[in-house]
């Protein structure tokens, strides 16, 4: 299933937050690759950068140095509006606190990404009901998210994620919310759903428990990556 | 996205209804206050608006709003009729004269003299009897809400006697005149019987009304009868609204319905507004995610517009209601009849919270473009 194409490529990144006596530099010239076909993990301790990391490679923060590559494009090139387009196209994001929208039944919250993208409510819904069934959760596509567990919620998350077939899904701690076993569930659903050829998965995650789903490991500190290990 | 923006709006029933409850509050005040202001400024020409057989009134130069008379001369009429275009020009006699029943009971009347032999001038709305009957002698036509102040409790009856100024006259006929500015009850009688109601004076004409001919207007009749006699004309309408310009010059009735309506827009607007704030600040998570997920800032200003749009439309549907509910219930009462509430200010209080449903939003529609979608990662 592993292919040598990069989904994206990181040289040099750098970013900070404040200026004067109150900058702090974030990023600080990250080198980053995650390949199409494979699932790449970032960890890390906490305040190192991950999140900030993922959030430059989804676009929603801008770098302040280095260059970026997110599936054959520059999002920092893009225009705005090019690059939301971009980003509800073909990125998908599985939150660690999910963020569902508590009054949307679980098939229309997964529906979203599609109904942003202008797709009709009845065909937008089918298909998210759909990606639910494969993802063993089409029983509970009319529940409200608070009707569902943690792990449920969260297949709902990795079904909004996926019902667009985006070629690149940042989950960012997918199962620091969730026990154990849902954890696993979750983390194998993704392993199968998720990754493929043409796809590349970013997991930024603390939970060692689910390491060895990765590929790669990615192993981040004070705003640098200073060792890689693959599985 | 629009059902998307709606369910989200309505999930939490209590903020839901606390918005669309504050929309509703405001709009039932304001349509409350305006339409009691307008209907008791209506009030000030109501007697005007009543005498539906003439076209202008024309009066002593200095005279500013209908109670306030001076007595025009009797030559005065015959100057009138002499200006080309007039069809007819009649007496009107307005005064004061006290009524007492034989029960002791009295009160300040508005008695109204109107032409002895055209009746020019009567109350067309009858409740009871004739306003013909006028013709006999001694006879007069009272309002009900007069009748209704002279003998309390007891059913609209004809024929009965009362004194107006110790002159002994007798009711033929109970009128629904327009209420007046101040309860007095509204009394017609023929000129002749009037005069002698109110007591002899130098002189009694207090209005002559017009009729302009056929394709003559109104307007321009009143300006050529100033121009030749030197007294005030006016067509109704603008005698009507110099009777409001008055009161509302010289009295402090606006400023108080003033304050009352600026506190009931300002508070519905900081009420609604805070609520509808605080709904958007619950849900920025949520509109993070949607931002992340590539959901554009102008539909999700949409989805804010159409929000707060939302419950402005149904708050002031549901105050509409409940004004349309208070103004049917009080029309029924003697004291607040005729206070209706008008098309033009339902239009009016639904612009003004069409204004206060946008203002509220641009301040949650600010919030919303300024959030960062990288938020929703922390």
């Amino acid at each position: 299933m592993k292919t040598n194409d990069h989904a994206v490529r990181c040289d040099g990144i750098m970013k900070h937050f404040g200026d004067g006596e109150a900058r702090v530099d974030v990023l600080r010239g990250v080198q980053f690759e995650a390949r199409l076909g494979e699932m790449s993990f970032l960890v890390g301790p906490s305040g190192c950068g991950k999140t900030t990391l993922i959030s430059v490679i989804a676009g929603l923060l801008d770098p302040n140095g280095g260059t970026m590559q997110v599936l054959g494009h520059e999002p920092a090139q893009m225009k705005s509006a090019d690059r939301i387009v971009f980003r509800r196209r073909n990125l998908g994001f599985v939150f660690q606190q999910y963020n569902l929208l508590p009054s949307l039944t679980a098939a229309e919250n997964a529906a979203v990404p599609l109904l942003a993208d202008g797709v009709s409510r009845d065909v937008a819904v089918k298909k998210a009901t759909a990606m639910l069934d494969r993802l063993g959760l089409g029983h509970r596509a009319k529940a409200l998210p608070r009707q569902l567990s943690g792990g449920q919620q969260q297949r709902v998350a990795l079904a909004r994620a996926l019902v667009h077939e985006p070629r690149l899904i940042i989950c960012d701690e997918p199962t620091a919310a969730l026990d154990q076993q849902s954890g696993e569930a979750v983390m194998g659903l993704l392993a199968s759903a998720a990754v493929a050829p043409d796809r590349a998965v970013v997991v930024v995650t603390h939970d060692n428990r689910v390491f060895h789903y990765a590929d790669t490991i990615a192993h981040m500190n004070d705003g640098l990556i200073d060792r890689i290990d693959r599985n | 996205m629009n059902f998307v923006a709606l369910r989200m709006l309505m999930s939490d029933k209590a903020k839901y209804f606390g918005l669309v409850f504050a929309f509703a509050f405001s709009t039932f005040l304001l349509l409350n206050q305006m339409s009691i202001f307008a209907g008791i400024m209506k009030r000030t020409g109501s007697q005007v608006l009543d005498v539906t057989d003439a076209d202008i009134w024309v009066m002593d130069p200095y005279t500013e709003y209908f109670e306030q008379t001076k007595a025009l001369k009797d030559t005065d009429l015959a100057r009138v009729r002499g200006v080309e275009g007039v069809d007819f020009a009649v007496r009107l006699f307005k005064g004061n004269p006290t009524a007492k029943t034989l029960e002791g009971k009295f009160a300040s009347t508005f008695t109204l003299g109107v032409d002895d032999s055209t009746l020019t001038g009567v109350p067309r709305k009858m409740l009871m009897g004739s306003w013909e009957r006028l013709r006999e002698a001694k006879s007069i036509v009272i309002d009900k809400a007069g009748y209704m102040l002279l003998y309390p409790g007891e059913p609209l009856e004809l024929g009965r006697t009362l004194e107006l100024n110790d002159h002994k006259a007798t009711i033929v006929g109970i009128s629904d005149a327009s209420a007046p500015f101040v309860s007095f009850p509204i009394i017609h009688a023929r000129y002749s019987e009037a005069v002698n109601f109110q007591g002899r004076e130098r002189n009694q004409l207090a209005y002559v009304l017009v009729r302009a001919r056929e394709g003559i207007k109104p307007e321009d009749l009143a300006r050529r009868i100033e121009h030749s006699t030197g007294l005030k004309a006016r067509t109704t309408n603008e005698f009507v609204w110099d009777c409001i310009g008055y009161y509302l010059r010289n009295t402090g009735i606006p400023v108080n319905f003033g304050i009352t309506i600026t506190i009931a827009l300002i508070v519905g607007l900081a009420v609604a507004g805070q609520t509808f704030y605080m709904f958007t600040i619950e849900n920025l998570r949520q509109f993070g995610a949607l931002k992340a997920i590539g959901v554009t800032n102008g539909r999700l200003i949409g989805m804010v517009l159409l929000q707060a749009l939302t419950a402005g439309a149904i708050g002031y549907a549901l105050g509409s209601g409940m004004a349309a509910t208070f103004f049917a219930v009080m029309s029924q009462q003697t004291a607040t009849r005729g206070i209706i509430m008008p098309w033009q200010i339902l239009a009016i209080v639904g612009a003004l919270m069409a204004v206060v449903t946008f203002v509220v939003s641009l301040i949650s529609v600010r919030r919303v473009l300024v959030l960062e979608p990288a938020s929703v990662f922390r």
